[in-house]
């Protein structure tokens, strides 16, 4: 029954669109008809002008938008799962060992220190404290964020340091299927090339990633191909 | 907590209704919660929240419905079908219950150690070096000097007062742990502190939570998941990041959309 046996996450003829119940009942169809599907080992970056859904599919993928329509196949345990109808409880469970997503947003509690925010998704797939700490430490140092900030919170930290806590927190849980959105828009040269190479290495490990990305380089750098989302039809 | 499938459910609301006089509070409210999971319950003033927990914690007996309630020593239960002083005993071992004011869940004329340790000799512990050693401890888990275990609580401020509530809450390892509006009175650095303590108890103890809150801020923070109540209804429930930035029913995104920005 599978298009495609190799695919680790696999939408079939998606649709989703949003009712404003309190702007007068206006219905906005954001996406129609999406069929994607991305392999371990690929990097598909989302192509296609500003409005056309890029955010909305990426948030969908993750089950923080809900579908009208369609499946979100995605591979887990060693089975299928499809999130568009899957319990609370799988979607939770999905996200904690198999989808990872790294926004370009960091929301954490104000005063939890850095190097905790990092280690969370270890912790949360039952990683004892200390080693996740020690393998959050080390990714942070990758990303070059001082030591000295990592007993901190990082609600007051730059923009750019705050992507990169972001990124860190995303990729160390190693999660084989990773969404990325925009990871090196608000970085200097040096932190690019380094979320690029990290992003790199989580692909040649296995990772299949769905990401946005408008700046040329990274992704040149990244992408294995490219979707085109369909141009949207304004709804009547 | 790894495997979804392997483990019951701890808590099983099905078609719980409670009406005062002509007045229905919660009309037909079914969920289930797992171990580990933290359950938000938002909706504003007179939704039917607090009924809700007060259904669950044995407080009140619902009109219709099953409470089924997987406890440590008898298993699973109705807690609705319990005779009342059954179902106090039973909620008294395995639930936690944490009130918006703290002295509505502290004894005032108490030492803030004799808060702690008298719950765990009504669970039957004797041993006074025993019982005083555990308040210490969990004085310092909720991030109280442990010099100040002879102190009266009512000379603590409104968060340290919070904290030693959830300490004497959490002292006898409940299952489950209702709270209702627990940040509510706090100034936002207070808030912030506690939120931490709440997240890093419940993910280091793999508590079930019950969250009831009117604060879409510390529903998002906290809450796995999210059910939105209105006039005594469940009109939305899912993930939280679902439920709040993809509200589907016209009171939810009312309330998402009153929020203001920061």
């Amino acid at each position: 029954m599978n298009r495609d046996d190799d695919a680790m996450i696999e939408t079939r003829d998606l649709a989703k669109s949003f009712t404003l119940h309190v702007q007068g009942e206006i219905k906005l169809t954001v996406l129609d008809g999406i069929n994607l599907s991305v392999g371990a080992g690929e990097c598909v970056v989302l192509d296609g002008p500003s409005g056309v859904g890029k955010s909305t599919l990426m948030r969908t993928l993750y089950g923080n938008y809900r579908v009208d329509q369609g499946a979100i196949l995605v591979r887990h345990d060693g089975g299928q799962v499809d999130l568009a109808t899957a319990t609370p409880r799988l979607a939770l469970d999905l996200r904690r060992r198999t989808l990872g997503y790294i926004s370009q947003f960091l929301r954490v509690i104000p005063r939890v220190p850095t190097l905790e925010v990092v280690a969370e998704p270890l912790r949360a797939r039952g990683l004892g404290a200390q080693e996740a700490r020690e393998r959050a430490g080390a990714l942070l140092e990758r990303l070059a964020i001082p030591r000295r900030l990592w007993s901190l919170s990082p609600v007051t930290f730059s923009g750019g340091e705050q992507q990169r806590v972001n990124i860190a927190r995303g990729l160390l849980a190693g999660h084989p299927i990773l969404l990325v959105d925009e990871p090196t828009a608000s970085l200097d040269a040096d932190n690019r090339s380094t979320v690029v190479t990290l992003l790199r290495e989580a692909r040649s490990a296995g990772a299949a990633i769905v990401a946005i990305c408008h700046d040329p380089e990274a992704r040149a750098a990244l992408a294995t191909r490219f979707y085109r989302l369909p141009p949207r039809e304004l709804a009547a | 907590m790894m495997t979804p499938s392997a483990e019951q459910p701890l808590l099983t609301v099905e078609g719980l209704t409670k009406r005062f006089g002509a007045r229905t509070a919660c009309r037909d409210i079914g969920f289930s919660l797992w171990p580990g999971e933290v359950l938000g319950v938002v909706g504003e003033s007179g939704s039917g929240k607090t009924t809700l927990l007060g259904c669950i914690a044995g407080q009140l007996t619902p009109s219709a419905g099953q409470v089924w309630f997987e406890a440590r020593e008898s298993g699973r239960v109705d807690l609705a079908a319990l005779a009342e002083s059954d179902r106090r005993r039973l909620v008294g071992h395995d639930m936690g219950f944490v009130h918006q004011n703290p002295r509505d869940g502290l004894r005032l004329d108490v030492s803030a150690g004799g808060n702690i340790g008298e719950p765990l000799m009504r669970a039957g512990m004797r041993h006074y070096g025993t019982i005083r050693g555990l308040a210490a401890e969990w004085l310092g888990r909720v991030e109280i000097d442990a010099t100040r275990i002879d102190e009266n609580p009512r000379r603590f401020s409104g968060g340290m007062q919070q904290r030693l509530q959830i300490a004497r809450n959490l002292v006898t390892n409940p299952r489950l742990v209702l709270m209702d509006e627990p940040t509510g009175g706090l100034d936002v650095s207070v808030q912030a502190r506690l939120l931490d303590l709440i997240r890093q108890l419940v993910a280091d103890l793999g508590l079930a939570v019950i969250l009831v809150t009117h604060d879409l801020g510390v529903a998002r923070l906290l809450a796995h998941r999210l059910m939105v109540m209105q006039d005594g209804r469940i009109v939305e429930a899912g993930l939280t990041d679902q439920v709040l930035d993809d509200p589907h029913e016209p009171y939810t995104q009312l309330l998402v959309s009153s929020v203001l920005p920061l």
